[in-house]
């Protein structure tokens, strides 16, 4: 079916006039022009009617080309003969094809086709036409509507249908996708979860255990009924942190996402599981807390380990008793407590221990300590008590609380009751017995080492005292000790910056007053204390064993003066006495470095006199003997020192190569007053006889007056010392006495 | 907690997607009673929402043409939603048959649903990503298949931009995707503003509360800030601005000369730019 006359696929094209059906008349209303140009112009109408109600994204004139074919076929429709309206339902369906899906679209269509289809597109001159034809027409144009109104709203429904069918698909599928993508993922979360090492756990918000791994199940012991279906609550143990549950609550509550914590649990068999906890929030899409999820790590055996190792660290291997480091850190938790936290220390020393190993071997020692140890943790057992070795025979024990004082006197006598029992070992009952210094006091007052000095200090004390005791510390004593500590400590360098130095207290002649030498005085000049007397530090040199090296400095530095003065006095016999202390005495190297001494400085022998106390001779055996007789032999004198104050067995006189005796200054000093003692003069009368009887010289120290001077002159005292004559000085003193020869300078 | 990668979000038709209320405004029915409804909801208060949609494909149906014409003929579509009639793919092959488009969302039914059209296709290719995401984007196999980054392509975020929250860094995003590009790419934008709805803010706002009600806010930005995703970029004319002013087909409209276009046509802004 054509169009009269119309030259298809051609819409730009006017189709001839001529070609056009014969209209009977032309109408004045009609629109002019020929009839592809009114097909074009009907379109024109169709489009502007109805874009605005379309959702194409063509601009309209591309949409008014799109209506061009459609008004053709309904021309073609229009004009045909027969005369078929179904041609038209394709006109409805190209109308929703190309998007016109909004009804309106089609009222409108419809409407532009009632108004103007036979208009622009019947035959020419409808209006000179019959009644009928132009009837026809229209009842033809009203055809034409409906059935584009069928074929639209078929096409619509098709369309409908179809993409509603199309949308369901494609949901189904995204929705199978999804599920299968899910489903994979739980595969992978499933084997993550079941192979994991770490245990995992979901629990809903209150608690209820819902799932857990394999791995989990076996760390709580591989029981089921004790995991599953249990409640989280349930898993308290005394060892939680108090923060643990403070902060599962607010993780159930929504008010945290998460929390790592070490926590215990109980196995089923009571044994207790360690565990490195991580909790987190699971929350739903919208953010709303749904379900917990614990990771858990298996930590009981680290734990273990890293204990045995703390233990070991800070356990002395031999007794098993808290070590040095662990105490330490007791006695500053002690140390660190409230106000009216006391302490009381124990700091126990064995007596005579050395001797144990010594005699009987270490292992035997070892054996000892052992036993020590255990009962000293016997006597310490109540509430902070604490017993511990703090190295070799040393023992601590601490006791804390308010009323530390009684307790820790309890305590010590506890300890020495303890050790009293004596111990067997190897066959033998040994007894043991131990000095105890005992620090008392109130918490933050001084530092653990502080206190353990004092303790220390304190044992020395009680040692000294004789052992097998306590004493409680004081802080005088300390203070004692802890100078004497600082002096021990700087002696050697003392020695080196030459700090020492001597002064000399002349030697006179009793029957006239001339000088006959002086005796050596070492003295030290500190820097912090000033001029310290020999009292203050020879005993400390003596303990150290500096004393060799600083009598040998004493004795060159004498000998070097005495040579000096020997040169300044025309060559007149001054003598120089030097002292030697006990361990000098067992020094082997004594009689050769006294020898070199005097060869180095050219003095003679017979001018040297070493002064010995008597208490460092008592009980001397030869071998002692034997490198004072050497030096005897050699011509040095010797002197024998403070005579009368130790146990003077007389007859033992005979064997020691002495030629002097020095008077205690505890004889003289009876003679001070007027009259004299009578006691002491009868005394000191005997001495000088049975001296003189041994052919040995007699020397008195401490002259203070005039009168004790003639006294002992008038006794027979050979020759004397004291502040009468002159009080120690530098060695030009001596050189100006004896130029005047000693004239007696009252005090 | 944020969502693990390997797990695909649900699929959920109960909840309205803003590509099927998008067919609807469209008078597609690639869309179920629950798009509808928001959609309704929202024209109760700009009854000429399907006018702006409609704007925007014609916009991009011509931005699509301008790439052609400038010799552009790679296309990375994000945010293209239910294909329906006039896609990237069906305007570009028509202009130059050997066009290349990927079409990128993160809707997994719009997704779908690409998969089923284009299934024939071989040009294009259909990728299940984000925006928010660039670089899964990028790193996307169907990406790497299709498109050749060192040649120029034309990167589509038509009605996609206004998505995304400030919180998911969205020029953040327009630059990652920008430094992808080579010299010569185009970037295909439109974007909703209160600029240019032919009516009161509060009367907008109430459609912008529907989107918030369905979890897919809608954020409106001022043509300034629209103009900051161009960063990079030198704007081609006339420039961003209304998507009905930009290059309309005006020979077409020999007739008359007026372009008689629905006021909410002129709502939000459109824009082409040319990465230097």
């Amino acid at each position: 079916m054509r169009l009269p006359a119309q030259t298809a696929g051609a819409p730009n094209t006017v189709a001839a006039p001529a070609a056009a059906p014969a209209p009977t008349a032309q109408s004045a209303a009609a629109p002019n022009g020929g009839i592809e140009d009114r097909i074009s112009r009907f379109a024109t109408i169709w489009g502007r009617a109805i874009f605005p109600v379309t959702a194409t994204s063509l601009t309209r004139p591309e949409f008014e080309r799109h209506l061009l074919p459609l008004t053709r076929t309904l021309t073609e429709a229009l004009h045909a003969r027969p005369f078929d309206a179904a041609v038209a339902q394709r006109v409805g369906a190209e109308l929703v094809a190309v998007h016109c899906t909004d009804p309106e679209a089609l009222a409108g269509t419809l409407g532009v086709i009632e108004s103007y289809l036979v208009l622009y597109c019947g035959p020419d001159g409808l209006e000179g036409a019959g009644v009928e034809a132009t009837a026809e027409y229209h009842s033809r144009c009203a055809r034409l509507q409906h059935a584009i109104a069928a074929g639209y709203a078929r096409a619509l429904r098709e369309r409908t249908l179809s993409e509603q069918e199309a949308i369901a698909r494609s949901a189904l599928t995204a929705r199978t996708d999804a599920q299968q993508a899910l489903h994979a993922s739980e595969e992978r979360f499933r084997a993550v979860f079941e192979g994991a090492a770490v245990g995992i756990g979901i629990a809903d918000l209150d608690g209820n255990v819902l799932e857990v791994n394999d791995t989990l199940l076996q760390m709580f012991g591989g029981l089921e009924g004790h995991v599953r279906s249990r409640n989280v609550s349930e898993w308290g143990h005394p060892d939680d942190t108090p923060h643990v549950w403070r902060m599962y609550g607010e993780l159930v509550r929504g008010e945290r996402e998460s929390y790592r914590v070490e926590k215990p649990y109980y196995r089923h068999d009571g044994t207790v599981l360690w565990t490195n906890l991580t909790v987190s929030l699971l929350r739903d899409a919208d953010g709303k807390p749904q379900y917990q999820l614990a990771l858990m790590e298996d930590t009981t055996e680290r734990r273990l380990l890293n204990l045995r190792l703390r233990y070991e660290a800070t356990h002395d291997a031999l007794t098993g008793l808290p070590n040095r480091t662990l105490f330490f850190e007791r006695l500053e938790k002690a140390l660190s407590g409230a106000g009216g936290d006391r302490y009381g220390l124990c700091y126990l020393d064995l007596d005579g221990f050395k001797a144990v190993n010594d005699s009987l071997g270490h292992s035997a020692g070892d054996r000892l300590l052992v036993e020590v140890a255990d009962r000293l943790q016997s006597c310490a057992t109540g509430p902070g008590e604490v017993v511990a070795r703090l190295g070799g025979d040393e023992f601590v024990a601490l006791t804390t609380g308010s009323d530390t004082e009684e307790q820790v006197t309890e305590l010590a006598v506890r300890i020495l009751t303890a050790l009293s029992t004596p111990i067997r070992l190897e066959g033998r009952e040994l007894s043991v017995r131990g000095s105890i210094g005992i620090v008392e006091g109130r918490a933050k007052e001084r530092t653990p080492a502080e206190v353990l000095r004092s303790a220390d200090i304190t044992m020395y004390r009680a040692k000294a005292a004789g052992g097998n005791r306590f004493e409680f510390a004081d802080a005088e004593a300390d203070a004692r000790a802890i100078t004497r500590h600082g002096l021990t400590n700087a002696l050697p360098a003392a020695l080196e910056r030459g700090e020492f130095f001597i002064e000399y207290q002349p030697l006179v002649h009793m029957r006239d007053g001339t000088v006959h030498g002086a005796e050596a005085l070492v003295r030290w000049s500190h820097p912090q204390y000033g001029v310290l007397g020999p009292d203050r530090f020879i005993p400390l040199a003596e303990r150290t064993g500096l004393i060799v090296p600083l009598g040998r400095w004493v004795l060159e530095e004498a000998v070097r003066q005495a040579r000096v003065w020997q040169h300044e006095h025309g060559g007149a016999a001054l003598r120089i006495n030097v002292n030697l202390s006990p361990t000098q005495l067992h020094h082997p190297g004594l009689v050769a470095d006294t020898v070199a001494v005097l060869e180095k400085s050219g003095l003679a022998p017979g001018a040297l006199c070493l002064e010995v106390t008597e208490s460092a001779l008592i009980g001397a055996d030869d071998e002692l003997l034997e490198p004072l007789r050497r030096l005897a032999e050699l011509g040095v004198d010797i002197a024998l020192d403070d005579f009368g104050t130790g146990y003077s067995n007389l007859a033992n006189l005979r064997r020691l190569p002495v030629s002097v005796l020095k008077l205690d200054r505890s004889f003289t000093r009876g003679m001070q007053q007027q009259p004299a003692d009578p006691v002491d003069l009868k005394i000191v009368e005997g001495i000088v006889a049975l001296a003189h009887s041994l052919e040995l010289a007699v020397t008195v120290e401490g002259v203070e007056t005039g009168a004790q001077a003639a006294q002992l002159r008038a006794l027979g005292c050979d020759t004397a010392q004291g502040w009468y004559y002159a009080r120690p000085g530098a060695p030009d003193r001596i050189h100006t006495l004896s130029l005047s020869d000693a004239v007696p300078t009252p005090s | 907690m944020e969502r693990p990668a390997w797990a695909p979000p649900g699929i959920d038709i109960s909840v309205p997607s803003v590509s099927r209320i998008y067919d609807y405004y469209l008078g597609g029915s690639h869309n179920f009673e629950v798009d509808r409804q928001a959609a309704r909801r929202a024209m109760e208060f700009m009854p000429g929402l399907p006018k702006i949609m409609q704007a925007n494909r014609a916009f991009m149906r011509r931005a699509v043409r301008h790439a052609v014409a400038e010799g552009v003929t790679q296309f990375l579509d994000i945010g293209s939603g239910i294909p329906t009639f006039g896609n990237v793919h069906e305007i570009a092959q028509a202009a130059s048959p050997g066009a290349r488009v990927v079409y990128v969302d993160h809707d997994p039914v719009a997704v779908a649903h690409s998969h089923a059209v284009l299934l024939d296709d071989e040009h294009t290719g259909v990728v299940a990503a984000d925006l928010r995401k660039p670089n899964e984007i990028l790193a996307a196999p169907e990406v790497g298949r299709l498109l050749d980054f060192d040649k120029p392509v034309a990167l589509l975020l038509v009605a996609v931009l206004h998505f995304l929250e400030d919180a998911d860094h969205p020029y953040d995003a327009v630059a990652q995707l920008r430094d992808a590009l080579a010299p010569g790419s185009l970037l295909i934008l439109t974007h909703a503003s209160y600029e240019g709805i032919p009516l009161t803010e509060e009367v907008a706002g109430g459609a912008v509360g529907v989107y918030r009600d369905i979890r897919n806010p809608l954020v409106m930005r001022t043509g300034e800030q629209i103009a900051h995703f161009f960063e990079g970029f030198d704007m081609v004319e006339p420039g961003l601005v209304s998507m009905p002013d930009w290059r309309p087909d005006r020979s077409e409209d020999v007739e008359d000369g007026e372009t008689p276009e629905d006021p909410y046509a002129f709502s939000g802004y459109g824009g082409v730019g040319r990465k230097a």
